[in-house]
């Protein structure tokens, strides 16, 4: 049978055809794969302000002698908002003031705890060690120990967020 | 560059065959007849592919189970980017995909394209029509809100008044007795997600290695005439009827909000389901039978219709003509969209005006919902009184006093109330013209503007008028003296949030009037209400969260 090939067709014809079809494909692949990658990579936005949550009696505390605070925080997760045991290593230094340490380690989030007769964070993993203001002593820990918010009411010590500790 | 792109290509084709393949399938001939009718095909396939791409996408913030699903799709909804646009795109594409389908088989059974030796090509797509409608079906329970609960009740008993087969099919749909639960899901999950993708390919990939194998169907007279080529005549009409339909998705996708009703409630008796829209002539001929002739309606029409289109190149096996020769099949499909039409209007029409009015929509962020009626009442005086005319809150509003959601600029409620009263005086310099509204009402505004911060405030915007026009009622016929609303009010009456659950909307109107008549004893006044007003408190107070 006899064939009209496409590919000897008026050739300005043939290539409005095929522009057209390579420049739609490209639009429809772009409205798509756009909202696709803002869908996967932002991230949601927040619900709720982070809330102060009361940890203790500070008065209680010996001064420059980290002991560690249990307390229960709501975390978002994804879209649900569970209530969690959490930790906070807290230290209330001589001039009053307060430090309350997140309960890992920076180098791959092991618990770490209080040494006393070396009078360090000593973490089991790895060793690495902090001094009693979060510094790195030694160890493969890349920075110090990471800091919550903190706020003092009265007597209540109050957490906030948990924020990095930096490199310098 | 270009040499070794060839190289490339040639090293790639040697191994794999691919470049042939390609060039095979886009130089296909097709008759000389072939054209813009036959696009519906390619449009269905890329639909399918958009579905399965945006229900991925989905499936990645989506928990299927009962439990779990709803508040995972309001987080796609409300939290994250894009994340209306990707449902909008499913939801809006599943009823595309059913009208392309349609089409397709529109123009198929108008030219005849199913005659020998195509009928099982034709087969093939009345199986790939039936999978699209089980996609229909399972996919509407997945967001678990009162609409996907109550339509799957029905749809699970309607299968339980097949012949013999009732109770079985109920039973493989997980809903022994017509019950819809966990078991259901799971099973409505599993087929929309693991059973129906894969078999949709292989039936894709069949129907057409069975166009392929026996060509494009010609067209009378084809024969004479020298054939085309697939690539690129007949595939930019493909793509340009593809653009059609996806910017027509997109454009709903954007503009057409799909509304995410109430949690299913299982116990909400007051529900009315009603099918998706391309399902209400189904819908609308059941009524037409009733008591023992239900089963005419549910399952003997629909199964007679389907044994018809399996029938259709078995019965019509004369000689390829004309289409506008093919008068009996025109005469079919006319009658078919004049059924269909008909009975879809009628249905809308008798959709009682209480089914269609979604009072809350749960798709967006619904804050406003835990306002006092105080702080609700705010709101309206806040809209009464423009003041986005020069403040900012949420969306809305022009920059010219400050930011309201500041939290900093709030005071307590007594500075805010001499500050509305004589803006000047508390601000020196301040712009802001005096508010002419009564203490009360003051008091109002400030409670709101209290409550308000950067996070809530889109939220709080979203409050629809009948809520806080309710509170308006609400507060000036001083309910909160004896009733509780959110925590906030008396508890001399009973309190307010979960009225909903506890008595019908008639009920609560004619309660207004005369409360003892409805519940002996009570020592609560009547109320005469405008119907306006009437409205609004109602919808207001069944719009409280239980």
């Amino acid at each position: 049978m006899q064939v009209i090939d496409s590919r000897r067709e008026g050739s300005t014809r043939r290539s409005f055809y095929i522009g057209a079809i390579y420049g739609i494909w490209a639009a429809i692949a772009a409205s798509l794969t756009l909202p696709a990658f803002a869908y996967l990579l932002f991230p949601p936005k927040a619900r709720r302000e982070d809330e102060w949550v009361e940890v203790g009696d500070v008065t209680k505390l010996a001064p420059d002698t980290p002991v560690e605070m249990s307390f229960r925080r709501n975390r978002v997760d994804g879209w649900k908002i569970t209530s969690e045991k959490s930790t906070a290593w807290v230290v209330k230094h001589s001039d009053n003031t307060v430090t309350a340490f997140g309960p890992q380690c920076t180098h791959l989030g092991c618990a770490y705890h209080w040494d006393e007769r070396k009078t360090e964070f000593l973490c089991p993993c790895h060793n690495s060690l902090f001094a009693v203001d979060g510094r790195v002593v030694s160890g493969p820990a890349p920075r110090p120990l990471d800091r919550y918010e903190t706020k003092i009411e009265g007597k209540k010590l109050l957490l906030g967020r948990l924020r990095e500790g930096d490199k310098a | 560059m270009k040499r070794s792109w060839a190289e490339l290509t040639e090293w790639l084709d040697h191994r794999t065959g691919i470049q042939t393949a390609i060039r095979q399938f886009l130089y296909e001939e097709i008759p000389a007849s072939s054209g813009w009718h036959q696009v519906f095909g390619s449009v269905a396939i890329f639909l399918f592919l958009t579905q399965a791409f945006t229900g991925v996408l989905l499936a990645f913030n989506y928990a299927p189970t009962p439990g779990d699903a709803y508040n995972s799709l309001r987080y796609i909804l409300t939290e994250l980017t894009g994340g209306r646009l990707i449902r909008g795109l499913h939801h809006w594409g599943a009823s595309m995909m059913i009208v392309i389908v349609v089409l397709h088989m529109v123009q198929v059974l108008l030219y005849g394209a199913y005659k020998k030796p195509r009928e099982t090509t034709w087969l093939v797509g009345v199986v790939l029509l039936v999978v699209t409608l089980a996609y229909g079906l399972t996919g509407y329970l997945l967001p678990w809100d009162n609409r996907a609960y109550w339509g799957t009740v029905v749809t699970t008993r309607i299968a339980g008044l097949a012949p013999v087969l009732g109770p079985y099919i109920q039973r493989l749909m997980g809903s022994g007795g017509g019950s819809v639960g966990v078991v259901t899901f799971a099973r409505f999950y599993g087929l929309h997600v693991l059973l129906l993708p894969p078999a949709t390919l292989i039936l894709i990939g069949l129907h057409v290695y069975l166009v392929r194998k026996h060509g494009v169907a010609p067209a009378a007279g084809d024969e004479v005439l020298p054939n085309q080529q697939f690539y690129p005549r007949q595939a930019f009409r493909d793509t340009v009827a593809i653009f059609i339909a996806f910017a027509v998705l997109f454009l709903m996708a954007v503009l057409v909000r799909v509304p995410l009703e109430q949690l299913a409630d299982p116990t909400d008796t007051s529900y009315v389901p009603r099918p998706e829209w391309y399902l209400l002539f189904l819908f609308q001929t059941l009524k037409l039978f009733s008591g023992p002739l239900e089963v005419v309606g549910a399952v003997v029409l629909p199964g007679l219709a389907m044994l018809a289109l399996v029938l259709v190149p078995f019965i019509d096996r004369s000689q390829m003509v004309k289409v506008t020769r093919r008068t009996v099949a025109m005469a079919f499909v006319t009658l078919g969209v004049i059924g269909w039409t008909g009975l879809t209007a009628a249905a809308v029409m008798s959709t009682p005006k209480e089914a269609t009015a979604v009072a809350v929509d749960y798709s967006a962020p619904t804050d406003w919902m835990q306002l006092s009626p105080e702080e609700m009442a705010g709101v309206a005086y806040f809209r009464q009184e423009n003041c986005v005319s020069c403040h900012v809150v949420g969306e809305h509003g022009n920059k010219v006093g400050p930011d309201l959601t500041r939290i900093t600029i709030h005071k307590d409620a007594a500075w805010m109330i001499q500050h509305f009263k004589r803006p000047s005086a508390m601000m020196p310099g301040s712009a802001m013209p005096p508010i002419q509204l009564s203490d009360v009402q003051l008091n109002s505004l400030a409670a709101f503007l209290l409550k308000l911060n950067p996070n809530n405030a889109t939220a709080l915007d979203n409050a629809p008028e009948f809520a806080t026009q309710g509170a308006l009622v609400y507060q000036a016929n001083h309910c909160g003296a004896c009733h509780l609303v959110n925590g906030v009010g008396m508890k001399i009456g009973p309190p307010l949030n979960g009225l909903a659950k506890r008595q019908s909307r008639s009920w609560v109107e004619d309660h207004f009037a005369d409360p003892q008549k409805l519940s002996p004893g009570s020592i609560m006044p009547p109320y005469k209400l405008s119907p306006k007003d009437m409205e609004a408190l109602t919808s207001y107070l069944f719009a409280l969260p239980d």
